[in-house]
């Protein structure tokens, strides 16, 4: 199954209705061509997975030694101040601004994406498809300082008015209790990455839904079924596994995004008080790193960061584990 | 349950061609038509004019008439989501929901009409895979992928469809051209248990299918590549395959063209 467009990529010996597919014949491996190939290919998917094994290895190094030394729980606490003779860092802070705005930001992007997608695939004309679908890419190619700059300087006017409303109309409400600040609040953080990661969602979702056979298609409309009904059984269904890859994938730039959220946040000064609300300030893992890059001055101190950086690893990980699992379970029904 | 159709001049189109032209026929209520003939000649292209279902490709339009009964299915305030939930149909390829379970499948013409009671659910779905005979074959896994199935199993899940939703008409655009024998005749004794209850047209390449299960057949055929389509001659099976008034379909199911 592939992460990209959740469709089957690698073939596991059985075709469509149960036969078995043809596999490597064993006859022509020796030729110098297959050989090189082959090598090629397997060389590749062998340096993938190194890669990835050396990453967590070398985050897991650096971050021990720090880790070991750490005077406040690294995960429950909100100090950060890793250098000196008795280092503390606790990350929940960021845990909780990173997970916050990339939720908001899959809430956001994940339903306008698959609209988006449907729209392209399901309802516009056809002379329309191509160059709105080719806009929408265009979108995924905006480099994100881009984004940051347009948050900064076009969007967050139009926000502030926005967030006064809510924050005196749903005030009581402890996600959206004021705070006094403005501008770069995880709420506003969240909307400027649900436009970045919208493309994403599109344009795998679009593949995705553009392949439902039509078989299925007529199927449903000659039970009597309207557009909307014929979509909602058999291209939505089809296209559940890729939608969700799609998530995934975007919801890996969500939480690692860091040139426009570093651009755009509001940081907290050390010890502001605390509050659950999305209209407070706060680092992401990204931005906290990015901001303070200069500073790796001491083993324990580079070392705060990169466990830092080695829970965002962890984080987007555990996502996509969880996501193959869903994709996995409803497996029988997906072919 | 089971209604007449009446085809008078009927022309199809795709855009700027002409696919079928001037068709006039009679489908009686509780009777098997079949529908002969080369390929090309227009009569799956005819027989999607019967359920609408030819406008779900881009152009595709018709000019004549088509009643059921005394209902005309290209009245101008008729919608043909109405027509397709009355005239029922099952493909040349069987395509029941591959995301869907076998029970979801016969089901899910029921739920888009807003069946929610699980148990008069329940009862529909059993009736109808009994009606498709195959009940006993699935009864036990109801729950599991209607994909999983066999080939000739799968067409009989899309016929439970199809008939689930009480139609008028059953349309059969080749169902048994992807089917073993074995297949085939199971899928034909069941058109001969249906049509006690449905009105039913079937398309097939085969022609003894059409001697085997129709009471009357149609001979379509086109005068040369690229002109359209058009309905030769229609009558009682046995007068066509012995006795038909024009040559073409005497060349034809004598096998000496097609």
């Amino acid at each position: 199954m592939s992460s990209v467009t959740g469709v089957p990529t690698v073939n596991d010996g059985e075709g469509p209705d149960g036969q078995r597919v043809p596999q490597a014949d064993r006859a022509s491996t020796g030729r110098l061509g297959d050989r090189l190939f082959g090598g090629a290919a397997t060389a590749s998917g062998v340096i993938v997975i190194a890669m990835v094994t050396l990453i967590a290895t070398f985050l897991i190094i650096q971050a021990v030694p720090a880790l070991m030394n750490n005077q406040e729980n690294f995960l429950t606490s909100r100090v950060w101040s890793p250098g000196g003779e008795e280092p503390g860092f606790g990350i929940l802070e960021f845990l909780w601004t990173t997970v916050a705005a990339a939720t908001i930001a899959m809430l956001i992007a994940v339903p306008f994406g698959v609209a988006v997608a449907l729209f392209l695939t399901q309802y516009a004309p056809a002379w329309m498809r191509g160059p709105a679908a080719a806009l929408v890419d265009l979108l995924a190619a905006v480099p994100s300082i881009v984004y940051g700059l347009w948050g900064l300087i076009t969007f967050a006017p139009f926000f502030k008015p926005f967030q006064g409303w809510l924050e005196s109309t749903f005030g009581w409400f402890p996600l959206l209790a004021q705070t006094g600040i403005t501008g770069g609040t995880i709420l506003f953080i969240g909307i400027v990455l649900s436009i970045m990661v919208v493309p994403i969602v599109t344009a795998l979702s679009r593949e995705i839904f553009g392949q439902t056979p039509l078989a299925h298609k007529e199927g449903a409309l000659a039970l009597g079924a309207t557009h909307w009904e014929m979509i909602r059984t058999t291209v939505l269904p089809f296209g559940r596994p890729g939608v969700i890859s799609a998530a995934m994938l975007a919801l890996g730039r969500a939480l690692g995004e860091t040139l426009a959220v570093t651009f755009l946040v509001s940081s907290l000064p050390n010890g502001a008080a605390w509050t659950w609300s999305l209209f407070n300030g706060g680092e992401t893992f990204a931005s906290k790193i990015a901001n303070n890059a200069a500073e790796f001055s001491s083993p324990t101190r580079t070392g705060a960061y990169i466990a830092a950086g080695l829970v965002l690893f962890v984080l987007t990980f555990a996502v996509n584990s969880i996501a193959r699992i869903v994709i996995e379970r409803r497996k029988a029904f997906s072919e | 349950m089971a209604k007449r159709i009446d085809v008078t001049d009927l022309n199809v189109y795709y855009s700027a061609f002409k696919a079928v032209e001037g068709v006039s026929m009679t489908v009686e209520p509780r009777s098997v038509t079949a529908f002969i003939g080369p390929s090309g000649c227009g009569k799956s292209t005819f027989l999607r004019t019967l359920n609408r279902m030819h406008e779900v490709i881009a152009g595709g339009r018709v000019e004549g008439k088509v009643m059921l009964d005394n209902q005309d299915l290209y009245a101008p305030n008729m919608d043909p989501v109405a027509v397709r939930r009355t005239v029922g149909m099952v493909f040349q390829r069987p395509n029941p929901f591959p995301t869907m379970s076998i029970y979801d499948n016969v089901a899910a013409g029921l739920r888009l009409n807003g069946v929610k009671n699980k148990k008069s659910l329940d009862g529909v779905v059993e009736t109808s895979l009994k009606s498709a005979n195959l009940w006993n074959e699935v009864k036990d896994r109801l729950g599991k992928p209607g994909a999983g199935l066999s080939g000739g199993q799968q067409q009989r899940l899309c016929i439970a469809r199809a008939i689930a939703v009480q139609p008028q008409v059953l349309l059969m655009d080749e169902p048994c051209s992807a089917l073993d024998p074995i297949s085939t005749l199971a899928i034909e004794d069941l058109v001969s248990q249906l049509k006690n209850e449905f009105t039913i047209v079937i398309v097939t390449h085969n022609m003894q299918q059409a001697a085997r299960v129709s009471d009357r057949t149609a001979f379509f055929n086109l005068r040369a590549t690229g002109e359209p389509g058009r309905l030769v001659e229609i009558g009682d099976t046995t007068k066509i395959f012995n006795n038909p008034t024009q040559q073409a379909t005497e060349d034809y199911i004598s096998g000496r063209f097609g």
